[in-house]
């Protein structure tokens, strides 16, 4: 069962291919680009590029999976309407993975995972040693993020945001996965695709409102 | 089986979610879903709410149009977006959801340019609101709350900008007019409402940019912040303030100023014909001074009807339709949103 995996919650872009099969699944073909100003241009050809180094037509899919963030606005939105433009058209269920839960997931540890926020922010969640979230993903300054940590019982921490402010954190920082691995999202979505389980509306967690004043009268 | 290519556009460029459907000159669909509301209590549109009305909105948009049109995806022969000019976040919506549509359904996608999208909805046939082909050259005038420009229209793909507004856009000046008079936004249909009660030469506003030492620099450019800090101004300094008076007079400053370049234009061009489009045409007052105007100088005039000036999908499609008959090349799935598109870039 052939399936889209998109990813735009962070700096990078990702588009892969992923093989779920009745016990296990199977990434084919992946392309993931670092460049947080190009994720509009960037995720269609990279998809486009998987699709063709698998041998796959878009009517092959079964599913799209795509990260619903947390993560600035302008790019997450670009993963998730590709990927609800991409469910219309070919008549198949779309299914959310948050995108910090991918960062999570296979943690051996208790673990912090951070995204970069931007505005001096993270986003983050706690993960336990078994990579399951015991905690709302947020946004907050890292240093009000860091004295939280004892709290939950953080040994490490995961990802491009955790590696940005590393040393307000205090905890180690591993050097991987910076970014949301498609591996990770095919992982989290697998049953519901060998379920074929109904799919879902992808809503984004923005956890910010729009930055807006409402005129007085 | 008919040899006219039947096209989807896609429109996201302001508050606006559109997706059209046309086949040769005629609209089959035209599906709008506004998010105005959302930003009437700003007083203006957000960019941030668009760009998430934009994204919850494009789906069941999409089935509104293919389901009014009485078509599939599969039916459509290519999809055309709206590229730009317009605000960022909310342009790319629709590009991203564009390349995935047209990826997915293997079409091509050609992304377009939202001001001559303006001019092309008016080829569309009479039956569909338009006025059929256009005698080449034409004037275009495209005021709206984001763009106010006048452009020569020598080829629906080829467009020549002459001018535009150097400050505010036209719609934004009725916005910002409206909430000085404690009007709601948007500020167009109130004032144009108010002003029907009230004497549009009550107060003297000005015209800008149509003074002598202008017309070297800024013959075709329009500058309407001038104006709206007038109106500010004199509001300011009267404790009764007769709103239609306020709201007529400013109103007959901006068609003014409008009319007249645009008939400069098509008199310097030796044009004869002047198309109207964006929200703005909607005014009456600027519909019957330009009829007037262009009757008095032998001129043409083409304003498409009300719901095919505001921002609209159906007018990107038909876009769309010149482009795959002219046999331009498809864009690539790599096309960007261009926040600042030039008019001179009909297709990215
Ligand atoms: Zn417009």
């Amino acid at each position: 069962m052939l399936v889209a995996v998109l990813d735009s919650a962070t700096p990078a872009v990702t588009a892969a291919l992923a093989e779920v099969t009745a016990t296990g699944f199977a990434v084919r073909a992946e392309r993931t680009t670092v460049d947080a100003r190009a994720h509009g241009e960037l995720l269609a050809p990279q998809l486009d590029d998987v699709l063709r180094e698998a041998g796959a037509k878009p009517r092959d899919l079964v599913a799209v999976v795509a990260g619903v963030g947390p993560g600035p606005f302008t790019g997450l939105r670009v993963g998730l309407v590709t990927a609800a433009a991409l469910g219309d058209v070919l008549g198949i269920p779309t299914y959310g993975v948050c995108s910090l839960d991918a960062l999570g997931w296979g943690s051996a540890q208790v673990t912090l995972v951070a995204t970069d926020a931007r505005r001096r922010e993270i986003y983050w969640a706690v993960y336990d040693g078994s990579g399951v979230r015991r905690t709302d993903p947020d946004v907050h300054r890292p240093a009000d993020v860091a004295e939280r940590l004892a709290e939950f019982g953080v040994e490490r921490a995961v990802g491009q945001g955790a590696a940005m402010y590393a040393d307000v954190l205090g905890v180690p920082v591993a050097d991987e996965p910076r970014y949301p691995p498609a591996a990770a999202l095919a992982a989290l979505s697998a049953d519901r695709v060998r379920a074929a389980a109904p799919g879902e509306r992808l809503t984004p967690l923005y956890l910010r409102r729009p930055d807006a004043v409402p005129r007085q009268q | 089986m008919t040899a006219e290519p039947l096209v989807l556009g896609i429109e996201t460029s302001c508050d606006e979610t559109g997706i059209g459907i046309v086949r040769g000159r005629t609209l089959l669909a035209d599906a709008v879903a506004s998010s105005v509301d959302a930003h009437a209590r700003f007083g203006g549109v957000v960019p941030e709410v668009a760009s998430r009305a934009h994204l919850e909105a494009m789906v069941p948009t999409m089935h509104r149009a293919l389901a009014d049109a009485g078509v599939t995806m599969a039916d459509i022969d290519a999809i055309a977006v709206t590229a730009g000019p317009g605000l960022a976040g909310a342009l790319l919506v629709g590009v991203a959801a564009a390349k995935g549509y047209a990826l997915a359904a293997e079409k091509p996608l050609y992304g377009v340019n939202h001001l001559a999208a303006h001019v092309a909805v008016d080829t569309l046939d009479e039956e569909s609101g338009g006025h059929g082909p256009l005698p080449e050259p034409a004037i275009a005038l495209l005021v709206s709350g984001g763009h106010s420009s006048l452009l020569r229209v020598d080829d629906i793909a080829e467009v020549t900008p002459l001018g535009g507004t150097i400050d505010d856009a036209a719609g934004e000046a009725f916005d910002k007019v409206a909430r000085l008079l404690g009007l709601p936004f948007p500020g167009g249909p109130p004032i144009d409402k108010a002003a029907r009660d009230g004497e549009p030469d009550a107060i003297a506003f000005p015209r800008g940019l149509t003074s002598p030492k202008d017309q070297a620099k800024h013959r075709f450019n329009f500058s309407f912040s001038g104006l709206k800090t007038a109106v500010a101004r004199w509001v300011e300094a009267h404790e009764q303030v007769p709103v239609a008076d306020v709201a007529a007079s400013f109103q007959e400053a901006v068609c003014d100023v409008l009319t007249q370049k645009a008939i400069d234009a098509c008199r310097e061009y030796g044009v004869r014909t002047l198309i109207i489009g964006g929200g703005v045409a909607a005014n009456s007052r600027l519909r019957t001074l330009a009829a007037q105007r262009c009757e008095w100088h032998g001129i043409q005039l083409r304003v498409p009807k009300p719901k095919l000036c505001t921002d609209n999908g159906a007018m990107v499609a038909a876009l769309g339709v010149h482009l795959v008959n002219a046999g331009v090349a498809a864009s690539r799935l790599d096309l960007p949103a261009d926040s600042a598109l030039p008019l001179t870039t009909v297709r990215v």
